[in-house]
């Protein structure tokens, strides 16, 4: 770890966390992110084959160069809070929920959260299988969520209402249609009241009709006092539902603040 | 937000809310092991979902499960008590009973590796313990096994092989080459997740060791001044282990089961600490 710095300008100001200790400072803070990088590895070659690794290992051939994909971000997100990410591609956002999902872990700093599993909506489909029924499908994707056996049979009633679909559960997913699938998605995803939800890009794809539902349905959460972190590249759609918002620019916090501000400076910068 | 909705949430916020903290994370063996204890339903689901996809997708698959190591049976009895004359006596249980337990071991590890490229997609959003994927292989396989203990039991009857009280014995090799499998199905999907040439690889590597194992061919066909490195293969001793209650009828010989339990363990051992030590650069990868 290293010293304690004085958080930067771009978020929020938080008592130091080396003096009061994370668990103790402000009780609604849900998410924190102390002075986070995170690096990548790659060959400078991709190597995809063993035979030809062994070779070039061999022949001492092999490069590595390291990419930086976050550097020293702090953040924090308070319970209700719906943090909007923007940012180029590349600019860090996956990495960011990557990071906040627990898939990686960040090369020096650290992540704090509270919620433990976080909930993302993933894309439609993903971690469904199409010859499983609804209810078989419910079922794997909960618990590839986290959410034992016996928590799912407690849900399960409230995951087919949401979805309107308790007349096909037991039908196998390939003879739904793309707007069932997604139902079936978004309700196994917020069926657990989840601290923390993590939406990438999701609500770009889908009709209308459910990404209005899928908006409603955040702005609900946000009055149930659950934490949203939205990436999107839809700079309106971040206007409309986010709190507060962030720019990410080469793995670092460009700006940070209310949703219009930064959008605005994000806008000019593409601009010219 | 207003303090009235910080405030009301608090009752909200129920005390089972779960703290993760980067910062603190024990060793990664150790880790890996208590969350594939948390994600165990996760394992059930897979197997469910594996069982199910290859009994539903066709009529024929619970009758595939248990025909097609018959067929191989029919044709190698065939070839290796007619053309090579083989005297062993019971020839078609003898190879049956191997078989079966290879089949297994060959399956599981093949499939521990597909199981984690197919989750690839999904482990870069959402945190899984990966190894959750490589037991659940082994746990099709192990179903698959039981289903195909059937026609074995059949071909045991039919061909005039008592039924013995050391079948008993069956579920500690069964246990054992589960244990190794999931060993070298750890090493092999790290491996794969870097390289997935090592599929293809793997393949290869299987046949081979198919024959140098004596699965086929009674182990006193083998000329003695080999058998000393034919002995270094674990397989060697857990199929002799698998076999002996079912074709002698008799318990398992305790050189068989000891050495055969010792590699298992180190392998199994070997493969955890590999797998959980490159989890993290592995969720890199996918």
């Amino acid at each position: 770890m290293r010293e304690a710095a004085p958080l930067s300008e771009t978020d929020t100001p938080l008592p130091d966390p080396a003096i009061t200790g994370v668990a103790e400072h402000a009780k609604d803070v849900v998410l924190r992110l102390e002075h986070v990088s995170l690096r990548y590895r790659v060959p400078t070659e991709r190597v995809p084959t063993f035979k030809e690794y062994a070779i070039r290992r061999l022949q001492g051939r092999l490069q590595w160069r390291e990419s930086w994909a976050l550097r020293d971000v702090n953040l924090t997100v308070r319970r209700g809070e719906v943090l909007g990410v923007i940012g180029r591609n590349g600019a860090g956002k996956s990495s960011l929920l990557r990071l906040v999902a627990g898939v990686l872990r960040p090369t020096s700093g650290r992540v704090w959260l509270k919620g433990w599993p976080v909930s993302p909506l993933l894309e439609i489909g993903a971690g469904f299988h199409p010859d499983l029924t609804g209810r078989e499908n419910v079922y794997l994707n909960a618990t590839l969520l986290g959410h034992s056996k016996k928590t799912i049979d407690a849900r399960f009633d409230d995951i087919t209402e949401f979805s309107e679909l308790s007349e096909v559960m037991n039908a196998p997913l390939r003879t739904y249609s793309t707007g069932m699938m997604m139902r079936l998605g978004f309700a196994v995803a917020t069926a657990w009241n989840p601290t923390i939800l993590l939406v990438d890009e999701v609500l770009a794809v889908g009709d209308e009709t459910f990404q209005r539902k899928c908006i409603a349905r955040i702005n609900s959460f946000r009055e149930r006092a659950v934490s949203v972190l939205l990436v999107s590249h839809d700079l309106a759609q971040v206007r409309a539902i986010c709190s507060r918002a962030i720019w990410l620019d080469a793995g670092a916090i460009r700006s940070a603040g209310p949703p219009d501000e930064v959008a605005e400076r994000y806008h000019r910068a593409l601009a010219g | 937000m207003g303090m009235s909705v910080a405030g009301g949430t608090q009752a909200l916020a129920t005390s089972s809310e779960q703290i993760y903290d980067s910062a603190r994370r024990g060793i990664p063996l150790w880790h890996e092991l208590l969350e594939v204890i948390r994600y165990r339903d996760l394992i059930a689901q897979l197997v469910a979902r594996d069982v199910r996809m290859r009994y539903k997708r066709s009529v024929l698959g619970i009758a595939w499960t248990m025909l097609s190591p018959l067929l191989m049976m029919v044709v190698l009895s065939l070839v290796f008590a007619r053309v090579f004359r083989v005297d062993t006596p019971h020839y078609p249980v003898y190879l049956l009973s191997a078989l079966l337990l290879w089949t297994f071991f060959a399956q599981s590890t093949t499939a521990a590796m597909t199981q984690l490229i197919w989750g690839g997609p999904l482990l870069t959003r959402i945190y899984v313990p990966k190894a959750a994927f490589v037991i659940a292989s082994i746990g099709t396989g192990l179903v698959n096994l039981a289903l195909a203990l059937i026609p074995l039991a059949v071909i045991m009857v039919a061909t005039g092989v008592p039924l013995t009280p050391a079948l008993l014995w069956l579920p500690l090799p069964v246990l054992l080459t589960a244990c190794f499998a999931l060993g070298v199905g750890l090493l092999l999907s790290t491996l794969a997740v870097f390289f997935r040439d090592i599929v293809e690889m793997y393949q290869v590597i299987l046949t081979a060791w198919y024959f140098l194992t004596p699965i086929i061919y009674p182990v006193s066909a083998v000329p003695a001044e080999d058998l000393w490195w034919m002995s270094l293969n674990p397989a060697y001793y857990l199929v002799a282990a698998f076999r002996e209650p079912i074709w002698a009828g008799q318990a398992p010989g305790i050189e068989a089961l000891g050495i055969g339990a010792a590699m298992s363990v180190v392998t199994l051992l070997a493969g955890w600490v590999v797998f959980s030590w490159r989890a993290d650069a592995m969720s890199a990868r996918l």
